[in-house]
């Protein structure tokens, strides 16, 4: 057992200390103030009144943050109504969307990926278009989307909709957005297959199937990783701004529902389970990447 | 004699203005041991590329079995100088897939069987399940050595299998790849750049010459040593002596000849590789300038043409 400097605890402290007091000190707090005046017919009345002071006067103090969002977080798995769930829940729902958008983004982006690898051909004729379209917006599909699957309907046996033209919108910016790291990373690994592995494979004759499977996707899978850990922070950096545009139930729409509700202790909330969520999710694909890098 | 099954006539081969190889003419008959001997950079991996159809010659034609070569295959086994494991599979698994590859006819049995048989051959049963990165250079060469093996060639090139590794691990090597020729008779062409690694295990040695106008095969030195050859006792034979100082003799007068009158000079690109010792500032404003040659000194480092 190794021992743990002190220090490696005590500066992340320090840090997240820092921080805190930084907002501590610009964050607002409410002020009652009672005044006593007349009103008008000659008694005097004692008014209270509650006006909010600070540098951002309607930002919430870190205590504030802590009091309004404790029956989000105390109680995570709690349904309260559709737009007032528990943390979890809504983090679960936005899990969901984003494991099924991602899952078309690699299902799409790994072929293409490999084609532009394989073929020079392929390279110069879609290589031009995937630089064009790899910086867009997920604001930028999203509209996009609604248009391509305008009109769809699914409907469940109640005849309420379970898959219409948003949620497939969602998909496809989700999709679209997370597709790039994936397809280009997939390409330079198979690009940067060595040829001696090609050798064995022309030396052996073995087919192209097999040359696929055998040589070239064992040899490029760490590269590979590396696109799909990529992709997935990009799809849960979009989902958020998708929830929010179509006003989805999940962790980006609680995030708008309750700016909107001014109670904006909650938008605090959101972004940290954001950022927790999305740091646990690399954390986990770097560790399935390193297992394939030993290899 | 029977007909040769490896014949190649007045190959030549360049690149682009770089001529490499020039009238090679060979011929390799069943169960043959042929060494090649030559400088590194002189073309012998073009020429066992050659042969292996992973390279077309220039000029000239490379037969094999009287049909000329058209592309690389089984039938032509070769054994790597970087060994060229698959990193990702085990042992078994990369002499598995060569097997599997050539024998689809025979039970999955069988051909775990003969997997087994090979990697025995080359002294690795205990190491069966591990993958290359957790073998020593030998134990990898001798790995890619069973893999062409279970291919069941033809012909087996070695394309300097053992310079990677150091001597001791050489002489184990050698040894061990001719005890297996003379257990199979596989016929045999082993490139190298060692005199005493090419006499010690070849029948016949052939140099390779270098000279500006591409390299080409010098006469053939047959090896008359009784086999099997005992390493310590050979080398101390005036036999043996006597061959490698012809061996050396004329590759050292080929060279000379080829040696260029003037000397090259190289200009080196006006950038210097970034110091990995430098801490990396993660700021966007005061990141270092890349260091320039021109600032320092200026260098010109002279070469001798090969």
């Amino acid at each position: 057992m190794k021992s743990i400097k002190p220090e490696l605890m005590l500066l992340p402290l320090l840090g997240l200390l820092l921080c805190l007091g930084g907002w501590a000190i610009i964050s607002g707090k409410s002020v009652t103030k009672s005044t006593t005046k007349d009103d008008g017919w000659g008694d005097m009345i004692t008014v209270t009144e509650t006006t909010r002071e600070g540098i951002s006067k309607n930002l919430p103090s870190p205590t504030e943050t802590w009091t309004a969002s404790k029956p989000y977080i105390v109680e995570p798995v709690a349904k309260r109504g559709e737009l007032d769930q528990g943390i979890l829940r809504f983090a679960w729902l936005s899990l969901k969307l984003v494991a099924q958008g991602y899952a078309i983004a690699l299902l799409i982006g790994t072929p293409i990926g490999f084609l532009l690898g394989l073929s020079k051909k392929f390279t110069m004729m879609f290589d031009p278009i995937i630089q064009i379209l790899r910086p867009v917006s997920p604001l930028a599909w999203l509209p996009l989307g609604m248009v391509l699957f305008m009109g769809l309907r699914v409907e469940d046996a109640d005849g309420r909709v379970a898959f219409g033209t948003s949620d497939a919108a969602a998909l496809f910016t989700i999709a679209i957005c997370a597709m790039w790291p994936t397809v280009l990373n997939t390409a330079v690994g198979v690009r940067a297959v060595p040829q001696d592995y090609l050798n064995v494979a022309k030396v052996l004759k073995l087919s192209r199937t097999k040359t696929l499977f055998k040589i070239l996707i064992p040899a490029s899978l760490p590269y590979m990783f590396t696109g799909f850990r990529l992709s997935l922070g990009i799809a849960w950096l979009v989902i958020v701004a998708v929830e929010m545009l179509i006003g989805k139930p999940g962790i980006g729409g609680f995030l708008w529902q309750q700016y909107n509700a001014n109670s904006y202790a909650h938008i605090i909330l959101s972004i940290l389970t954001i950022g927790v969520i999305g740091y646990v999710l690399d954390r986990l694909m770097s560790v399935a990447e390193k297992r394939f890098k030993t290899a | 004699m029977s007909t040769p099954i490896l014949q190649l006539t007045g190959v030549s081969r360049s690149f682009d203005s770089l001529k490499v190889l020039r009238d090679v003419n060979l011929s390799v008959h069943e169960g043959d041991f042929v060494s090649i001997i030559g400088y590194s950079g002189s073309g012998k991996s073009t020429l066992i590329n050659i042969i292996a159809g992973l390279l077309k010659p220039t000029r000239g034609s490379a037969e094999m079995n009287g049909s000329p070569i058209t592309g690389p295959g089984p039938e032509r086994g070769i054994v790597f100088q970087n060994y060229s494991l698959l990193p990702w599979l085990t042992v078994t698994e990369n002499v598995r897939l060569a097997v599997d590859q050539i024998f689809p006819e025979l039970s999955a049995s069988e051909r775990a069987e003969r997997t087994a048989h090979y990697i025995h051959m080359v002294k690795l049963t205990p190491a069966a399940k591990k993958i290359p990165r957790e073998l020593s250079g030998g134990m990898r060469q001798r790995v890619a050595v069973a893999r062409t093996l279970a291919a069941n060639p033809r012909i087996l090139l070695l394309d300097e299998p053992l310079s990677a590794l150091d001597a001791l691990t050489r002489a184990t090597l050698q040894d061990e790849i001719a005890d297996i020729w003379q257990q199979n008779r596989t016929t045999v062409l082993w490139i190298t750049n060692d005199p005493d690694e090419a006499i010690l295990v070849a029948d016949r040695v052939i140099p390779l010459l270098p000279s500006q106008e591409g390299a080409t095969l010098g006469a053939e030195i047959p090896v008359t040593l009784p086999r099997p050859r005992d390493r310590k006792t050979i080398i101390a034979t005036p036999e043996f002596k006597d061959l490698k100082l012809s061996l050396v003799t004329t590759l050292l007068h080929a060279k000379k000849d080829s040696a260029p009158t003037l000397t090259k000079k190289l200009a080196v690109p006006d950038i210097l590789p970034e110091d990995l010792n430098d801490r990396r500032t993660s700021s966007l404003f005061d990141r270092p300038a890349p260091r320039r040659r021109s600032q320092l000194a200026k260098e010109e480092i002279p070469i001798e043409a090969p």
